[in-house]
């Protein structure tokens, strides 16, 4: 699904990355574990272009998004990403955080669909019989979507038991409720694939344990998700693979028994020595 | 003070009698007219400053806007309200050849200039919003100019709403200058009534309670705008 070929990423002077090459397939949790200003999170944020690769390629459902003549707008509506500091936006409720994405997206495809249907009149006037073109169907309304996209976000809500919050402000909820309603925000664009970029970082310890039961019924559900964290029990338990990352390239890469049963790079060795 | 008595008596003739209040009326119109147009124009200009001004620059046109946009900034900072008015209605308007009366000419002068006062309160407005909230906008595929407009904008605009205020206010009071190109103001009605009475003391005193209310006044918008916004803030 995700294929990067080559990924370098300089900032000014300094390189970062120096070169990564992972396949992610379907279906795949990949988790990226490594000493701070390794590349991970740089890495993470690589793949959905929030940083633009210096060189290098990578390769989302067939089409190189390091590309910058492709619109990346289009691409990051099927990556959804979760954020270190939650990044919730702070002046939508909780249920309009979930909604706006969804609802702006549809919305501007539902007009770009009329305004083409309506360029189609005129040209269809001028067109031989043979040639006229059928008009794209519409079958929603703005309210419809609107609708739709509430009671999807009620349902995510429920899911993660904060349906009474839905009209809150994201400055009355606990770290732990944030950062559940930052996944269900980018669950809520149906994403192929979900970044998470150190998710239980900036939680109170008491506060990781909801999050990362959440993540494991994702990774249930067969999602993809991409994972920087320092959470070792975690990425031993859900991980179908585990990146370790240091000066910028991947120095290990298997499934997690093997990776912390028998590291073979002595300076994963070291690492994992110091963590465990 | 039985002085003081008769300049108000004076006054109140110019002023009731003489039909002095509807020019009163017509100077507080235009003055505020002036203000609120020019305050409008000022917001539009200057967020369109501060967005291009913030825009990353990795590519040609963000550059060349910036750098437009800075001369921009310049100029209508460097140079007077006064000097601003004057050279666009006696030297841009006849170069251009176009018919404008002072109080358009106001209206517009005050615009610009603000915009450039305002791009750069906009600009610390938007810079003290979290980079995190434009990230998290663009991460669920939303484009920057719509992740600005929605969310970047808004909160640096609540952030920025006691200096707006300011500045709308510093506009109210700079409008007594439009004199200098014909528009009738508060101050022109007020030295009607004054050269017309031959008494100056009371009709700039009125003049100055009524400068004092409109600001006043305003600063209680703002406060109550401020606390309707804030609502975001508030934990229950």
């Amino acid at each position: 699904m995700i294929d990067v070929i080559d990924l370098k990423k300089s900032f000014g002077d300094v390189e970062v990355l120096k070169g990564i090459n992972v396949t992610i397939h379907k279906g795949d949790i990949v988790v990226v574990i490594g000493p701070s200003g390794s590349g991970k999170s740089t890495f993470l944020r690589c793949l959905n272009c929030m940083e633009d690769p210096t060189s290098g390629s990578v390769i989302f459902n067939g089409v190189d998004i390091a590309d910058m003549s492709v619109d990346i707008n289009i691409h990051r509506r099927h990556m959804g990403m979760v954020f270190q500091h939650f990044n919730l936006f702070n002046n939508k409720t909780v249920i309009e955080n979930i909604m706006l994405a969804p609802v702006y997206t549809r919305c501007q495809e539902l007009s770009k669909a009329r305004r083409k249907n309506a360029w189609l009149g005129v040209k269809n006037r001028f067109a031989s019989a043979d040639k006229k073109e059928e008009p794209v169907p519409i079958t929603t309304t703005k309210a419809k979507i609107k609708e739709e996209a509430r009671e999807d976000a009620l349902r995510l809500l429920k899911r993660i038991g904060l349906e009474d919050k839905a009209d809150a402000y994201p400055s009355t909820l606990s770290g732990g409720q944030k950062q559940r309603v930052a996944i269900v925000r980018s669950l809520a664009m149906n994403p192929d694939v979900i970044l998470f970029d150190e998710p239980t970082s900036a939680l109170d310890p008491e506060m990781v344990g909801e999050v990362l039961d959440l993540m494991k019924a994702l990774a249930d559900d067969g999602m993809t998700m991409v994972i920087v964290t320092h959470e070792m029990g975690f990425a031993r338990e859900v991980a179908t693979r585990v990146l370790f990352m240091d000066e910028g390239v991947i120095k290990e890469s298997a499934p997690p028994e093997e990776f912390f049963a028998h590291p073979k790079n002595p300076r994963l060795q070291e690492f994992l020595s110091k963590v465990l | 003070m039985g002085d003081f008595g008769r300049k108000i008596e004076r006054f109140l003739e110019v002023f009731i009698e003489k039909n002095g209040y509807v020019r009163v009326l017509n100077g507080l119109q235009n003055t505020l007219l002036i203000a609120v147009t020019g305050l409008l124009i000022g917001i539009v200009i200057g967020t369109l400053i501060a967005t291009v001004r913030v825009v990353p620059k990795y590519k040609r046109l963000p550059r060349v806007l910036n750098g437009f946009c800075s001369f921009y900034v310049g100029l209508f900072r460097g140079t007077p309200m006064v000097v601003q008015l004057l050279v666009f209605y006696y030297v841009m308007l006849p170069i251009l050849d176009i018919n404008m009366t002072g109080v358009q000419v106001s209206m517009m002068v005050f615009g610009l200039n603000s915009g450039a006062y305002i791009s750069e309160i906009m600009r610390s407005g938007i810079q003290s919003v979290d980079p995190g909230q434009l990230e998290a906008g663009r991460a669920v595929g939303l484009s920057f100019h719509t992740s600005m407009m929605k969310i970047v904008i808004p909160q640096a605009v609540k952030n920025i709403l006691p200096t707006l205020g300011n500045e709308f206010i510093s506009l109210i009071k700079e409008t007594s200058v439009v004199s200098f190109v014909g528009a009738a103001d508060l101050y022109v009605a007020f030295s009607y009534i004054g050269s017309n009475s031959y008494e100056f003391m009371v009709p700039y005193l009125v003049m100055a309670l009524i400068y004092i209310v409109l600001v006043m006044l305003i600063s209680l918008m703002i406060r109550l705008m401020e606390r309707s916004l804030k609502k975001s803030d508030r934990r229950n």
